[in-house]
């Protein structure tokens, strides 16, 4: 194999000075980054009290756990368990649609091209608010006003969708299509009218896909929201986890599991008809 | 200008009609049999789910007033007339929520890590063997369905109550989808260049680092930053299950019915991760350039 001969660095050098001679500041960015990360990473273990023995026996512990969970086992509470199944299924689709249906008129007062920016702002400010507050608060808030079982956790998920849902929905009437509004509008139709016939027929189909989406990631949420006592299947699994019924606990995971995998394919399937193959992906 | 319009004899006029009709009468036939089952659905559900309206309606007001009592100091005031007193624990408050930004930047870090060393097996294009990026794949899949909430609470009885369990749970959780997305950036990236060094006769482990990694090392980095995001959201609530973090006192404020630490405490929520949001936007547009920042 030949070398490389006859380079002449210092010519070289002196044409590219730029990648020679990076400024110290560039070289060392990337090395004094993750530094930092590693520091901030190593203070965090310690100041979390992250010990090597409570490491090792947290970990043996886990292991007898996982061994505790196998094999599977309802025991003599899987008709119990259906049923908590069914109640975690029913808020995420109450609890999605009653979001959905407040959100709609709601997410009109927050979209650019239907309001003027001084109602719009307050209105964004104020969906963002309730989406900073996490599922699981509103549901402790609910359970003292509704009390404790599944109806808190349907106005829980109600909320916390709201916020979301007036986000998204603004943001697809903001991104549909001018033209059929004006068209309405040339016509002679009323704001209502620019609405119901400009904007609706275009916008609902990407809304009925961002609810099923969202129907589909509330099964998940609604599991947990049961574990504050908002009823549905949470409650069931954190109550077997205190108790250490592991073969329980693992039988109430693969429950979910599979019932998220079937919603999933479900509303997948759903969501494809509605709005096409395309649109989706 | 005029434009002539010619009118369809009637005959021909009312077989289109007729097919028109019936084309419509089809479709709205469709729309209501699907709105039907969904009612249908929704009653059932509403059953399942014990729906009151009555005590909705009777308790309203709770709701409401939920939130007059949770802004009323002890004294009566609004909580904003006396700054000092709705905050009295700030000190505390913010040295768990101190806790909690770091429970979610170990946990985001540890996930990433993990991530990162998986999600090379879980590419289509990547994978060693068929039946390893099966196995990685149904792994991640199953971290991230289970909630991080659940795996918190398994791990508190595992390794005792406090942030190490939070840490653990956020971690696993993290993994997940990380190594999910990681592993879509990785399908996503060119070939040609582990073609080119494969050639000159490299191991799997150089074609990854010499091919791979310096086309997906920006996107990895945006989506653990976003991760973060959602990661110290997450955290806020690990607390309820006692692993760590300002939940502890929230939930403690929230059951005892301490209502202006309440509102304080999630006032200080909001805006933390409010901050968080805007730090890493602006690190992420900084780092990647502004297309990466939404």
């Amino acid at each position: 194999m030949s070398k490389p001969q006859d380079v002449n660095t210092a010519e070289l050098r002196a044409r590219y000075p730029e990648v020679f001679d990076r400024p110290a500041s560039s070289r060392l960015a990337t090395p004094a980054m993750l530094v930092a990360a590693l520091a901030i990473f190593v203070f965090g273990l310690v100041d979390l009290d992250f010990s090597p023995s409570r490491f090792i026996s947290g970990l043996s512990q886990l292991g007898w756990i996982s061994m505790m969970m196998m094999p599977p086992d309802p025991g003599s509470s899987l008709p119990l368990y259906l049923k908590a199944l069914g109640e975690t299924l029913s808020i995420a689709l109450l609890g999605t649609t009653l979001a959905a249906v407040l959100a709609l008129p709601v997410s009109l007062f927050a979209a650019r091209n239907i309001v003027p920016e001084i109602v719009r702002f307050p209105v964004r400010r104020f969906l963002d608010s309730i989406r900073g507050v996490d599922t699981l608060i509103w549901a402790l808030v609910w359970i003292n006003v509704v009390g404790l079982g599944p109806f808190a956790g349907v106005l829980a998920i109600a909320v916390s969708d709201f916020g979301a849902f007036g986000k998204l929905f603004s943001e697809a009437i903001e991104g549909a299509d001018q033209k059929q509004v004006e068209g309405i509008r040339a016509s002679g139709g009323s704001a209502l009218h620019e609405i119901r016939f400009g904007l609706m027929p275009q916008v609902l189909p990407v809304i009925a896909g961002q609810v099923l989406y969202f129907i589909e990631s509330n099964t998940r949420s609604a599991t947990i929201i049961g574990i504050v006592g908002a009823g549905g299947i949470g409650l069931q699994l954190a109550e077997q986890i205190r108790v250490l019924e592991w073969q329980k606990v693992s039988f109430l995971i693969l429950m979910i599991l599979v019932a998220v995998a079937a919603i999933d394919f479900i509303s997948g399937k759903l969501r494809f008809a509605i709005i096409g193959r395309r649109a989706v992906a | 200008m005029t434009i002539a319009v010619s009118l369809l004899p009637e005959q021909q006029l009312a077989v289109l009609n007729a097919a028109y009709r019936k084309a419509v009468a089809r479709k709205r036939l469709r729309l209501l049999a699907g709105f039907a089952v969904f009612v249908a659905a929704l009653i059932v559900a509403s059953i399942g789910a014990e729906v009151n309206l009555r005590t909705f309606f009777a308790y309203f007001g709770n709701f409401i007033s939920y939130f007059d009592r949770i802004l009323t100091l002890d004294n009566g005031q609004r909580v904003w007339t006396d700054f000092g007193e709705w905050f009295w624990g700030l000190h505390k408050w913010l040295e768990l929520l101190g806790e909690t930004l770091l429970i979610s930047y170990v946990g985001t870090l540890i996930g990433a890590v993990l991530a990162f060393a998986l999600n090379f097996f879980a590419a289509e294009n990547t994978s060693p063997a068929p039946r390893l990026r099966f196995t990685v794949r149904r792994l991640l899949e199953f971290a991230r369905t289970v909630p991080g909430i659940v795996f918190a609470l398994i791990f508190v009885m595992a390794f005792g109550l406090g942030p190490v369990a939070g840490v653990l749970a956020i971690a696993i959780h993290s993994t997940g989808a990380l190594g999910k997305l990681f592993s879509e950036i990785v399908e996503n990236a060119d070939m040609k260049p582990v073609e080119g060094i494969r050639s000159t006769g490299a191991s799997w482990l150089s074609c990854m680092r010499f091919a791979i990694l310096p086309q997906v090392s920006a996107g990895y980095a945006s989506y653990a930053l976003l991760r973060f995001e959602i990661n110290v959201r997450e955290a806020s609530v690990m607390g309820f299950v006692g692993a760590g973090g300002i939940g502890q006192e929230l939930i403690v404020a929230i059951r005892k019915f301490y209502y202006s630490d309440v509102s304080a405490i999630l006032v200080t929520i909001i805006v933390t991760v409010f901050l968080i949001d805007i730090t890493t936007g602006w690190v992420r547009g900084r780092l990647f350039g502004k297309e990466a920042r939404n």
